[in-house]
């Protein structure tokens, strides 16, 4: 890590490299290494290897560390039983959505909240953070009764996915990211567009924009997870089998299916958010400490 | 996810005032009206979506609470609704295990990952690694890492993950989600587990912005390990600590996937059942909204309570 070698921790630096520390030092390591990985990796190769048993061996006592006649079919099975081609699908369009929607409003009502400064602003944007203080679960049962009913228009919304990306636009956190990085934009570009002729959005497309990509980054790997982590909300307002995300899929066949195949349902779903954090590791890291800590 | 703001933490005293004047006067009369229109135009979008999502729903939550919506028509009941809610027999029950199961997040979920954190901030090797490791889980869908738990890990039999470690070290093993003792402390270590990256690495960025010269002090002035954490560490972060502890406690007071699956909703008689899970109960298999909204409410009001407290401890220590 970068911006931490060579500031002083805890323990100096020079009591590390001493001989009976340097001693500790490398025995700790070593045991917290081995010991994160069992802890945090381990029940990933179990659930991986576990899902690969067949239903007798996962009933044996000891269990076994390895499967002794895999049984790669499990994992077929969930694909096909589940139909996870569909609900991995059904989750990938849902969070395409929401990436959309919330890169779109969300950045536009920042840049608008930021720059622009129109009237009542501020009240809007206080408006806007005091949601964040409002637990979700207080909100699922009139949330949902709006949903089945939209207000003025009479829509329902269930099974349209509408349902899920429209109110995840209402999203304080994005908010509060995308204004704070745009007020670190000089205002002195703003006035050098504006001297220009550029019209606002102009500005925003060619100027704000292009500065911004690293945060958009941050915005979009969090709605992606969002939708693919989110259980609950989900399960209200898809109650389709035609139109259920993977985790709510899983959940609804788990009473009737074997469980190793459970599992391998499960392993499957998990692999698209492992992946993205494998590879974005880095700004999913960096989005949740600066949104955190730096005001 | 659990991730909040906290306007003005670290913000370091004495940061340069930005070198461009941010005062508005500068602004054209003519760039005012223009920027009045569109600042509208680009706003919204969002607010409709707030206002919808979020705003409504919350005054609508509270109106419920009072009304009864029965064959369509809705009237006005007055407090029925908390009423039947609070002599449903699950609700103390419900609010028993809820801040049982705060109170065991907060002493496992709380303590561990500040320490954990302050573990892997002296290490000079694998920090990438490390950090990987303890955030891998926290990318999960959490049903999938619930399944994981309830199938493999917390087996009744010896065939159970955890039943043949215990074995295996001649320890006695559990009945885990069959035990009504074991239920919450098995959730709390399933959800500590899925859920504890985030807070140790919004504990690392805070340690890092820790100056080392307070460090360098205090041991000059002989404090050992434990007191370098309780007089350096601990008061520097002690701002984040605090916010954690808050947004730990509306988290935890929240629980519901993990009742779900791990118990099937009540668990081994009712040792399972949380505030949000009777929430769920009674809106969507009871086709009582009106009384969910009610418990809505309620928890809501205790939440806030939790809120008022920490603000006035927060505020005393500034």
């Amino acid at each position: 890590m970068p911006q931490d070698s060579g500031t002083r921790t805890l323990i100096s630096q020079a009591q590390l490299e001493r001989g009976r520390g340097r001693i500790i030092y490398w025995t700790l390591l070593a045991v917290v290494v081995v010991g994160f990985t069992l802890v945090f990796i381990g029940p990933l190769y179990w659930m991986v290897t576990g899902a690969l048993k067949s239903g007798q061996e996962i009933a044996q006592t000891p269990p076994s560390l390895f499967p002794k006649d895999p049984q790669p079919q499990n994992y077929v099975d969930a694909w096909h039983n589940l139909d996870l081609a569909k609900l991995l699908f059904n989750t990938f369009y849902y969070a395409t959505g929401a990436v959309l929607f919330q890169l779109v409003l969300d950045t536009a009502a920042a840049y608008s909240l930021s720059k622009l400064r129109p009237v009542f602003g501020n009240a809007i944007l206080g408006l806007m953070l005091a949601t964040l203080m409002i637990p979700a679960m207080v909100l699922i049962v009139p949330q949902y009764v709006t949903v089945i009913d939209l207000p003025i228009l009479h829509l329902n919304l269930l099974d349209s996915p509408f349902a899920i990306w429209l109110p995840l636009v209402a999203n304080a956190f994005n908010i509060f990211l995308l204004k704070r990085f745009f007020d670190s934009i000089p205002e002195d570009l703003m006035a050098a567009a504006f001297v220009d002729g550029a019209t606002p959005l102009r500005t925003l497309w060619s100027i704000i924009l292009p500065m911004s990509r690293p945060i958009l980054g941050v915005v979009s790997i969090f709605a992606v997870t969002a939708v693919w982590k989110d259980f609950l909300w989900p399960k209200l307002v898809m109650p389709s089998p035609e139109t259920r995300t993977v985790s709510v899929g899983i959940y609804a066949f788990a009473g009737g299916t074997p469980m190793n195949v459970v599992i391998a349902a499960s392993v499957i779903a998990a692999i698209p958010t492992v992946v993205i954090f494998l590879i974005f590791q880095r700004n999913i890291m960096s989005g949740l400490t600066t949104g955190s800590l730096k005001g | 996810m659990a991730i909040t703001t906290v306007p003005g933490t670290t913000r370091q005293p004495g940061r340069p005032e930005p070198p461009y004047p941010t005062s508005r006067r500068r602004t054209s009369l003519g760039r005012k009206v223009r920027d009045n229109l569109s600042g509208h135009t680009f706003l919204i979008g969002a607010v409709v979506c707030f206002a919808v999502f979020s705003w409504y729903p919350m005054v609508r939550g509270i109106v419920m609470s009072f009304q009864r919506t029965r064959r369509g028509e809705t009237t006005w009941v007055g407090w029925d609704n908390y009423a039947r809610i609070i002599a449903d027999p699950s609700f103390w029950t419900a609010w028993k295990n809820t801040f049982y199961f705060t109170f065991l997040a907060l002493v496992l979920g709380y303590a561990v990952p500040f320490f954990v954190a302050i573990l892997l901030n002296e290490f000079r090797h694998a920090r990438g690694y490390l950090r990987i490791l303890v955030y891998l889980p926290v990318m999960l869908p959490p049903a999938s890492a619930l399944f994981l738990f309830k199938f493999y890990a917390y087996d009744p039999s010896e065939a159970g993950l955890f039943n043949a470690v215990l074995a295996a070290l001649h320890l006695p093993t559990s009945e885990w989600m069959q035990s009504p003792g074991m239920t919450m402390p098995a959730m709390v270590l399933a959800s500590t587990w899925m859920n504890m990256g985030s807070a140790v690495l919004i504990y690392l960025a805070a340690l890092q912005n820790i100056p080392g010269e307070l460090y360098e002090a205090a041991e000059l002035d002989g404090a050992g390990i434990w007191r370098r954490i309780r007089h350096v560490t601990i008061p520097q972060t002690r701002l984040i600590l605090a916010l954690l502890a808050m947004m730990q406690i509306v988290a935890t007071m929240q629980l519901f996937i993990e009742p779900l699956i791990l118990a099937n909703g009540a668990g081994t008689g009712d040792s399972a059942t949380s505030v949000a899970y009777l929430i769920y109960q009674h809106g969507f298999f009871q086709n009582d909204l009106n009384g969910a909204a009610a418990l809505g409410v309620i928890m809501l009001v205790v939440l806030a309570g939790f809120s008022a407290v920490y603000v006035r401890l927060t505020a005393k220590q500034d």
